[in-house]
């Protein structure tokens, strides 16, 4: 009997302890929520699309409240913009780039009761999550549409920053471009910039003069498209369904739905299971989807697209999967062989068929 | 009988007008910016009353509103110095990067345990980078008398890129899986914080700055040539003053203390070098040392107060949920209406009557 006593008290202390270090279940009208933007939520991609999230989030849960501050700087100031987030009551923050990663971790070590989600990061820590998706399938996709759409065989792309998210977009891309049109070259411009409507407008038009009927893009305005409809050149957008600034010449875009990734968090810190975990949804969940396609495309490469689209969800295949080659034609994913997610978060090479150099 | 509104230029400033023109200014600018936020839908009061205490209403806010002044003071100093003489340095962004880039390199290859010898090696070296970069629109000025408002600026670009090919090339973390970082100083390089707040050594750095600013073009022999020189260079070129040494030193000083600047960002807060480690403190800094109308105590204050504009922004956004471009709007409204109010400082206007004929 004391032996059985013992035991529980052990298994009591045992769980004790540890609920000590996990969360109190908090009602939602308790809980205030802040947002780190990288850019203006007016930005028509990315921080809106992170916007669009929030405020499906705060009709999700009744009486949540939530803040942000847009333009955040990813540096130092991104610190205070947290704190003032936590000093006005926020215990849960989200930040929404990958430069808030160590600012992320430097607030959340001294803020051991307020949970942090870092969007496309890979550091964690006890109350440090970590949120992002597997944008390349989507991107695969409108690969598949852009290189049957494409009559140069050229395709351009305007690329934000030389880091691994945007590297692994632009070769899934690639990967479905060549799938439907094996001639198809990939010119990638870099901006050096997230958010940069002149400079992202001026990348366009120089891919354009070197000969490119289709865009692509990995940048957070809507600045491409818009100018691929005035040279009326193709576009794929990002981010969202960007067919208003390219009315006539949107073909698709990879977008983003947020709102899921911010409703099931906050779901996990109101019942108190909340844990740190790092989330990597695609097509499956849902996290990552593909805007309407336009009617310009025909409907053979509608079809490819939906039967690609459906091997990727129900998981027989995925777009990383052998043989694939770099630029130099050797074999870098081996026929039967798949990318591991880790892998795939540090992928710093470029696949057959990209025209452009990876900063090294 | 008729009158007519003519403007006078003031010969002197009166001490009392020169004090009460700065207060009245600010007040019209929150008048203006006011009358902005209740387009907003938003109480003016109430929105600078959150900005306020946001600011300076704990100790939190106002150690936040320190650190945000040390880079501001420190670049303040470095383009008022070149402003004195009438040597227009825009380049005070780009010599804060080459200061951090330097910086950066003695972490890479000076390893050192001692803290003292470790900062000692970083600050040389973002010294000489920045001077450096400085002195090169320094030189072409002095020599060929090109524009440094045009080669300062340029430069700016220059070091930027030079920065981030180090950052996404040879120095970056190998550890950071392709993404752009140098890898983190260790605690050595590290400038030390006070108390918990992340207000760091380089306040004592401002400060002493602000204190030398001040002894050299007040009490110096050479400081009295940087004056003459900003006053009339032809005069002063006259007096046997050498004008081309002048430039090319002042550049190199004022670069030097913009690369102080980058070294005391990237050793007190970063840790490491990140693209866009500067959010354009050297261009902020041209307007700080204009405001302070090159005056070393007023750089101090100037930058506090932006401080206090940029904090305080962040909280009203937060509390008031408005969006940034109503804060830059009320920050706008302000540094336009000090602006304006310079006018006054220098011109009278006076009512006068029409006379006939």
């Amino acid at each position: 009997m004391k032996k059985f006593i013992l035991a529980l008290l052990c298994v009591a202390l045992f769980f004790g302890v540890s609920a000590a270090g996990a969360l109190e279940p908090v009602a939602p009208k308790d809980l205030k929520v802040g947002f780190v933007y990288v850019g203006p939520v007016g930005d028509g991609g990315w921080t809106f699309m992170h916007e669009k999230g929030r405020l499906e989030m705060e009709k999700a849960f009744p009486g949540l409240e939530s803040f942000f501050v847009e333009s955040v700087p990813e540096g130092p100031d991104s610190v205070r913009v947290m704190e003032t987030f936590i000093r006005n009551g926020a215990r849960l923050v989200f930040a929404t780039s990958f430069g808030y990663m160590d600012f992320v971790q430097e607030v959340a070590s001294k803020n051991p009761d307020v949970v942090f989600m870092h969007c496309s990061g890979y550091k964690s820590a006890e109350n440090v999550g970590n949120y992002f998706g597997r944008m390349y399938q989507a991107r695969y996709l409108s690969g598949l549409v852009a290189g049957k759409m494409t009559k140069n065989n050229v395709i351009g792309f305007v690329a934000a920053n030389p880091i691994p998210e945007v590297i692994r977009g632009i070769n899934a891309f690639t990967l479905g471009a060549r799938r439907s049109n094996p001639d198809v070259k990939v010119k990638v411009v870099w901006i050096f910039s997230w958010f940069d409507p002149a400079k992202e407008k001026e990348a366009t038009l120089a891919l354009i003069d070197a000969g490119a009927d289709v865009i692509g893009m990995h940048a957070d305005s809507g600045a491409a498209p818009q100018t691929a409809e005035e040279a009326g050149v193709y576009v794929v957008g990002y981010n969202n369904d960007m067919s208003n600034y390219a009315p006539t010449r949107h073909l698709t875009a990879p977008i983003w739905n947020w709102g899921m990734v911010y409703e099931t968090i906050v779901g996990q810190v109101v019942d108190g299971s909340w844990k740190s975990s790092d989330i990597w949804w695609g097509l499956k969940e849902g996290l990552v989807e593909l805007a309407p396609i336009s009617s310009k495309v025909p409907a053979e490469t509608v079809a490819l697209v939906e039967s690609e689209r459906t091997r990727i969800v129900d998981g027989s295949w995925d777009v990383f999967s052998g043989p694939i080659k770099n630029q130099k034609g050797e074999v870098v994913v081996k026929e039967g062989e798949k990318m591991t997610d880790g892998d795939m978060l540090g992928m710093n090479w470029f696949v057959e068929g990209v025209e452009g150099e990876i900063p090294q | 009988m008729k009158y007519r509104i003519v403007f006078r230029k003031r010969f002197r400033t009166g001490m009392i007008f020169e004090g009460v023109l700065p207060v009245l200014s600010v007040l019209a600018a929150l008048f203006l910016a006011g009358v902005a936020l209740m387009f907003f839908g938003v109480s003016p009061l109430e929105a600078y009353r959150a900005m306020f205490r946001g600011a300076l209403g704990s100790w939190y806010g106002f150690s936040e509103v320190l650190v945000k002044t040390i880079p501001l003071v420190i670049s303040g100093v470095a383009v008022g110095f070149a402003f004195r003489m009438k040597i227009w340095n825009i380049g005070a962004e780009g010599q804060i990067y080459m200061g951090a880039l330097a910086t950066a390199a003695a972490v890479r290859f000076l390893q050192s345990s001692s803290q003292f010898s470790m900062l000692l090696a970083m600050a040389v070296a973002a010294v000489i980078a920045g001077g450096f970069w400085g002195c090169i629109a320094g030189v072409l000025k002095a020599r060929w008398n090109v524009n440094e408002v045009i080669t300062t600026l340029m430069l700016n670009y220059v070091a930027i890129h030079l920065a981030e090919y180090f950052i996404y090339g040879p120095w970056r973390d190998p550890s950071s899986l392709g993404f752009p970082m140098t890898p983190p100083f260790p605690p050595s390089a590290r400038l030390p914080q006070f108390l918990d707040t992340r207000v760091h050594l380089g306040i004592v750095a401002a400060i002493v700055l602000v204190l030398i600013f001040r002894l050299v073009i007040r009490w110096t022999r050479w400081g009295f040539e940087i004056r003459a020189v900003g006053e009339n260079p032809k005069a002063a070129e006259y007096a046997g003053i050498r004008y081309g040494r002048n430039v090319v030193m002042v550049m190199f000083v004022s670069g030097a203390i913009a690369g102080l600047a980058g070294m005391t960002e990237i050793a007190g807060l970063q840790g490491r070098l990140q693209p866009g480690m500067s959010p354009g403190y050297g261009y902020t800094a041209i307007i700080i040392a204009w405001l302070a109308r090159l005056n070393p105590w007023g750089i101090i204050i100037v930058s506090f107060f932006m401080g206090v504009l940029l904090v305080g922004g962040e909280t009203i956004q937060v509390i008031m949920r408005l969006p940034l471009a109503s804060v830059q709007v009320i920050q706008g409204c302000i540094l336009f209406s000090v602006l304006a109010f310079e006018f006054f400082r220098n011109y009278r206007v006076l009512l006068v009557r029409k006379e006939r004929n």
